[in-house]
């Protein structure tokens, strides 16, 4: 069974855009949320398959919505939730928590 | 898509996670930027295509080269292990009958000690779905107008396998040295998204 990022093939994306001298991030936080993946793979809270996999299961809609790093900072998150890093209320903002309804 | 939600608390989200992670002892201070900065120093176009000009001025280099990438590269002393894992490298070359490119349709991977951060556009759905369904047609939109009898082969790497192009050398570069030659070769080349 295929996931939504095994995208090979598929019709229906727009066409391919350059971006000219690109930076390697386009924000500070890109740049701390590939470092902190890093640092917890190799303290073994988790691994790269997991890390993969932890993004691959994002529900489509989330997965086509967010950025390249949106989608790992997701993974982070997800998974020291499920490694009992740390409670999802612990991992949230104190201005996430007070969103209505979340 | 693959967009930046403008006024996303995004950051104060890594930031918030990060301080937590410092707290319970899992991120030591000033990790973050040392692996930030290691990252950026970890590779370069400029290496890849250093291995290229070596191969075009070395058969026997090339030959080891195609035959057992990442035992060849530590002979200019590049190494695909930099990672979190060593990598398997497989180099293919352009030829007049067969040109390559390379992709990841998954996700993302790529030689990044060879290439460098990957661009953007590598890493969007767009190129992903479409350079394996009509490779002539994306190569075409990113300017590369191959012959019909050219035939192109697509490497979507993996995991645990990653692929570089080694392009064609061009006419007329007789006389240039290994270093100048090496100044030729960019970054779309040795993903096979241009001729050199």
């Amino acid at each position: 069974m295929s996931r939504i990022n095994d995208v090979g093939g598929m019709a229906g994306f727009p066409a391919i855009t350059e971006e000219p001298d690109e930076p390697p991030f386009h924000a500070d936080w890109e740049a701390h949320v590939l470092a902190l993946n890093g640092a917890l793979i190799r303290r073994g809270v988790y691994n790269l398959d997991e890390f993969r996999d932890a993004i691959e299961r994002m529900p489509p809609q989330e997965y086509l919505a967010a950025s390249y790093y949106e989608r790992w900072f997701t993974a982070i998150v997800t998974l020291l939730a499920e490694k009992g890093v740390a409670t999802p209320e612990d991992l949230a903002t104190p201005e996430e928590l007070e969103v209505p309804g979340a | 898509m693959s967009g930046t939600h403008v006024g996303s608390p995004i950051a104060a989200r890594v930031r918030h996670v990060e301080a937590l992670l410092e707290h319970r002892g899992l991120l030591d201070d000033g990790e973050i930027d040392r692996r930030i900065d290691e990252f950026l120093a970890g590779g370069s176009p400029a290496n890849g295509a250093r291995v290229t000009a070596r191969a075009w001025v070395d058969p026997g280099f090339a030959e080891r080269l195609l035959a057992d990438a990442n035992g060849a590269i530590r002979e200019l002393g590049l190494s695909m292990s930099g990672g979190l894992q060593e990598q398997r490298l497989k180099v293919v070359a352009n030829t007049e009958a067969e040109h390559n490119v390379v992709v990841c349709t998954l996700c993302s991977c790529y030689p990044i000690a060879l290439l460098g951060p990957s661009p953007g556009w590598y890493k969007s759905e767009a190129y992903r779905s479409r350079v394996v369904r009509d490779p002539r047609g994306v190569l075409r939109e990113f300017g590369l107008q191959l012959p019909g009898t050219t035939r192109i082969s697509v490497w979507d790497a993996s995991a645990e396998s990653r692929y570089m192009v080694l392009p064609r050398r061009p006419a007329g570069t007789e006389r240039l040295g290994e270093e100048e030659l090496a100044g030729l070769v960019t970054r779309k080349g040795l993903i096979g998204t241009a001729a050199v």
